[in-house]
């Protein structure tokens, strides 16, 4: 179903690498409450960092704070040392939980994006070939990307992210209210995008796919930062009981 | 119901006799309609689509007044470029009065709230959508309006046609600024004015069965040409 | 933004396209503002053209109500102005606005109504003494009400009558601020009096068993004036042409022309400068 029989390979975009990225005294608050913070945190070059927590702990609000969506009430994010600037927003890009897609059909989504990032003619052509191969869309090129189904539409957005090639993705929830199968290929396509050099920065609830993905795990409550560690140390020894009783699937408030 | 038949037998002798004065006045009406509408379009569209996306003081002021001059009387706006093409009026150089530019102009005045204010409705529903998708592309603000405008463009069709109907019906503006000049500046509706101004309520009511008729086909037209290109577009 | 650019860009080419086209058309007009009873009689559509074949000036006339018609020239909207409106024309030279004031043409004023003539005023010629007996009967009359030619005359005969019409409006005394055509077919609809030109009334398609029910008074007479509209106020005015329109008319043959229409064999307008039978 997915081909990931071609290499995928982050493109050398900027002089300077944009990571690590950094979260300072981080907060979000509306008229309603503190939703996250204040968050110190610091994700740097490898592989995939998963946020996790039940819900309801402002994983999403930070997701969106350190992509540059939100505006902190205080505190700052910066890019290896810089504040979010046009070319930092160009060289990472976000899958959200409902997928986006524009009023157009497939093949025209990727164009959209590959448009973006400077593709023309034969190469834009050819990157959209590639990408409809690799997330397994080929045969729904001309179909209007809004009649496809939920995991289809997911394939989609992740191969808009990816066909930019990004050297941060951001994902909320990627998995949410999909089908097992499509599941699985999403996370195939993401695989094979962290061992090409595209950091992932991906928002769960889901235990069971923070294990399979995870290289670090970043475990927030209530807004905060409760814990940071590596996936194996997290996931055999968690040292917080919050952590420890989310892992065994008791309530965490 | 003897005189709607009349006019309705009247209305179909002309149209099929191929009456030239008839051609004529469908003619400019077309010609002064679609130009003004096409306009509107032009400067409606983006106009609702930066509302819709940007935030700024006043904002809502500013949706409030696109809303309320959906209502603009066509006859006050007539009055309103008359008195600014007039020769005692600051254009009165351009000497455009009495002509089918002027009529053109009014009917763009008339029309271009309407297409600005359904046009703000539409990308805004739209925008709630995409918002966060187009921002974390990278797209900046004239990006995401072209974006939106075309992905709404369907509606948008609907919307132009909106103001079709409202230019292609409407007396009051055409009449005062262009006068009514036989040949000149005589459309569909200021020729049923006249029609019954006359007392020949049995043209001026054939002329206004013929005006429908317009209308539907325009608007027949537009949804064939719609469903053709969606049907191109998605295969 | 492409598509946005690109559309704006064909849309104002072909806005600019349909300008010039009229820049380019427009060989030599004037503009005359008139009042829509002499348009709807069918009178200009009778001499224009003949006016046009012999000098190639097309002859583009507004019509509208005197009132409106005036106002116009005022602003230097019109180059030439033909209503009946005597007093409105002379102080429309007075003030400077109109260079001299020409007799044209004349016909009169009839008084229709419905043929059961509640006021019972038919076959009298006094028209003051008809106005005064609709005034007592309080029969339904209605009125233009529009400042037009028409509306003066009608006020001033109400005047001699004694008849406070200004208390009486809205219940038997009627104002629909409208042309002459609106109006009859108002008083078609509602079976009411209305004073109106005689040129009008016959080529009116509307009458709906209406009649003449008075006529013949002298003070029914209704004279045409024709003035240019004064370059010395307005510089644009093309007063050259609009002279020689003027000219024309008054001259004898556009004098003959105006005299030779015909609607139903009847004449409607009688030249002022051509000694003939006056209408009765």
């Amino acid at each position: 179903m997915v081909d990931l029989s071609l290499r995928l390979g982050v493109v050398a975009a900027g002089p300077q690498p944009i990571l690590p990225l950094a979260a300072s005294h981080l907060t979000y608050a509306t008229a309603s409450g503190t939703w996250v913070g204040p968050v110190d945190l610091t994700i740097g070059q490898t592989g995939a960092t998963v946020v996790l927590g039940p819900n309801g702990a402002g994983k999403s609000i930070l997701l969106r704070l350190l992509h540059g969506l939100l505006e902190p009430t205080t505190g700052s994010v910066s890019w290896n040392g810089r504040p979010l600037d046009r070319d930092t927003r160009r060289r990472q890009a976000m899958v959200f939980q409902d997928p986006v897609v524009l009023r157009r059909s497939v093949a025209a989504n990727l164009r959209y994006a590959l448009r973006i990032h400077g593709f023309r003619g034969a190469a834009l052509r050819d990157q959209v070939d590639e990408w409809l191969c690799r997330a397994g869309l080929t045969q729904l090129a001309r179909r209007p990307a809004t009649v496809l189904s939920g995991g289809e539409k997911q394939r989609l957005a992740v191969a808009r992210a990816l066909c930019g090639r990004p050297e941060v993705l951001f994902l909320d929830e990627p998995g949410a209210n999909l089908d097992g199968a499509s599941i699985i290929a999403i996370e195939d396509l993401l695989r094979a995008a962290r061992d090409g050099g595209t950091k992932l920065i991906l928002v769960t609830h889901d235990l069971n796919q923070a294990r399979r993905i995870a290289d670090d795990v970043v475990f927030m409550v209530a807004g905060k930062a409760k814990e940071r560690a590596p996936a194996s140390q997290f996931f055999d020894a968690p040292a917080t009981d919050e952590a420890r009783a989310f892992i065994d699937g008791r309530i965490v408030l | 119901m003897q005189d709607f038949g009349d006019a309705f037998g009247l209305a179909f002798g002309l149209i099929l006799g191929g009456d030239p004065d008839l051609a004529e006045i469908v003619g400019l009406s077309l010609r002064v309609t679609l130009i003004a509408v096409a306009l509107s379009c032009a400067i409606g569209f983006p106009l609702g689509a930066a509302t819709a996306i940007m935030r700024f003081p006043g904002r809502q002021g500013v949706v409030v007044a696109m809303n309320a001059l959906m209502g603009l009387p066509p006859v006050v706006v007539g009055l309103l470029v008359y008195m600014l093409l007039s020769n005692a009026g600051p254009l009165g150089v351009l000497q455009l009065l009495y002509t089918p530019t002027a009529m053109i102009i009014a009917q763009c005045v008339l029309v271009t709230p309407i297409v600005a204010a359904l046009t703000r409705q539409t990308v805004e529903d739209l925008a709630g959508e995409y918002d966060e998708q187009l921002r974390s592309l990278g797209v900046g603000v004239s990006g995401q309006a072209a974006t939106l405008l075309w992905d709404a463009r369907f509606s948008l069709l609907t919307t132009a046609l909106a103001g079709f109907g409202r230019a292609i019906a409407e007396v009051g503006a055409v009449i005062t600024v262009g006068g009514n000049i036989d040949h000149v500046t005589r459309v569909m509706t200021t020729a049923i004015a006249v029609e019954t101004s006359k007392g020949n309520l049995g043209l001026a009511l054939a002329l206004g069965i013929i005006l429908i008729l317009l209308a539907m086909a325009v608007n027949g037209l537009a949804m064939t040409l719609r469903s053709q290109w969606m049907g191109r577009v998605y295969g | 933004m492409r598509n946005g650019f690109g559309a704006t860009l064909v849309a104002l080419a072909v806005f600019a396209a349909v300008v010039s086209a009229e820049a380019l058309a427009a060989d030599r007009f004037i503009i005359v503002q008139s009042t829509t009873s002499t348009q709807n009689s069918g009178l200009f559509d009778h001499i224009l053209p003949r006016f046009q074949t012999a000098t190639g000036i097309e002859v583009r006339v507004v019509a509208v109500g005197t009132g409106q018609a005036l106002k116009n020239a005022r602003n230097g909207d019109g180059d030439v102005v033909l209503v009946h409106a005597r007093a409105a024309e002379e102080a429309f030279v007075a003030e400077g606005w109109g260079v001299e004031r020409h007799d044209v043409m004349f016909n009169d004023f009839v008084l229709v109504g419905p043929p059961t003539d509640p006021a019972g005023v038919r076959g009298i010629t006094d028209a003051v003494a008809a106005m005064t007996r609709i005034a007592h009967a309080k029969a339904v009359f209605l009125s233009r009400g529009d400042e037009s030619g028409t509306h003066l005359k009608e006020r001033a005969l109400w005047e001699q009558a004694g008849a406070d019409i200004d208390a009486a409006s809205g219940t038997w005394y009627r104002e629909t601020g409208a042309g002459m055509g609106a109006t009859l077919n108002t008083a078609t609809g509602m079976g009411a009096y209305t004073l109106t030109d005689r040129g009008t009334w016959i080529s009116f398609n509307n009458k709906g068993g209406q009649i003449v029910l008075v006529e013949g008074d002298e003070r029914l007479f209704n004279p045409y004036g024709i003035m240019l509209v004064n370059p010395a106020k307005h510089t644009r005015v093309r007063a050259v042409d609009g002279q020689m329109f003027i000219d024309w008319l008054v001259g004898p043959i556009g004098q003959a022309a105006i005299g030779d229409y015909r609607v139903n064999g009847q004449q409607l307008f009688f030249p002022s400068h051509i000694p003939t039978r006056p209408g009765s």
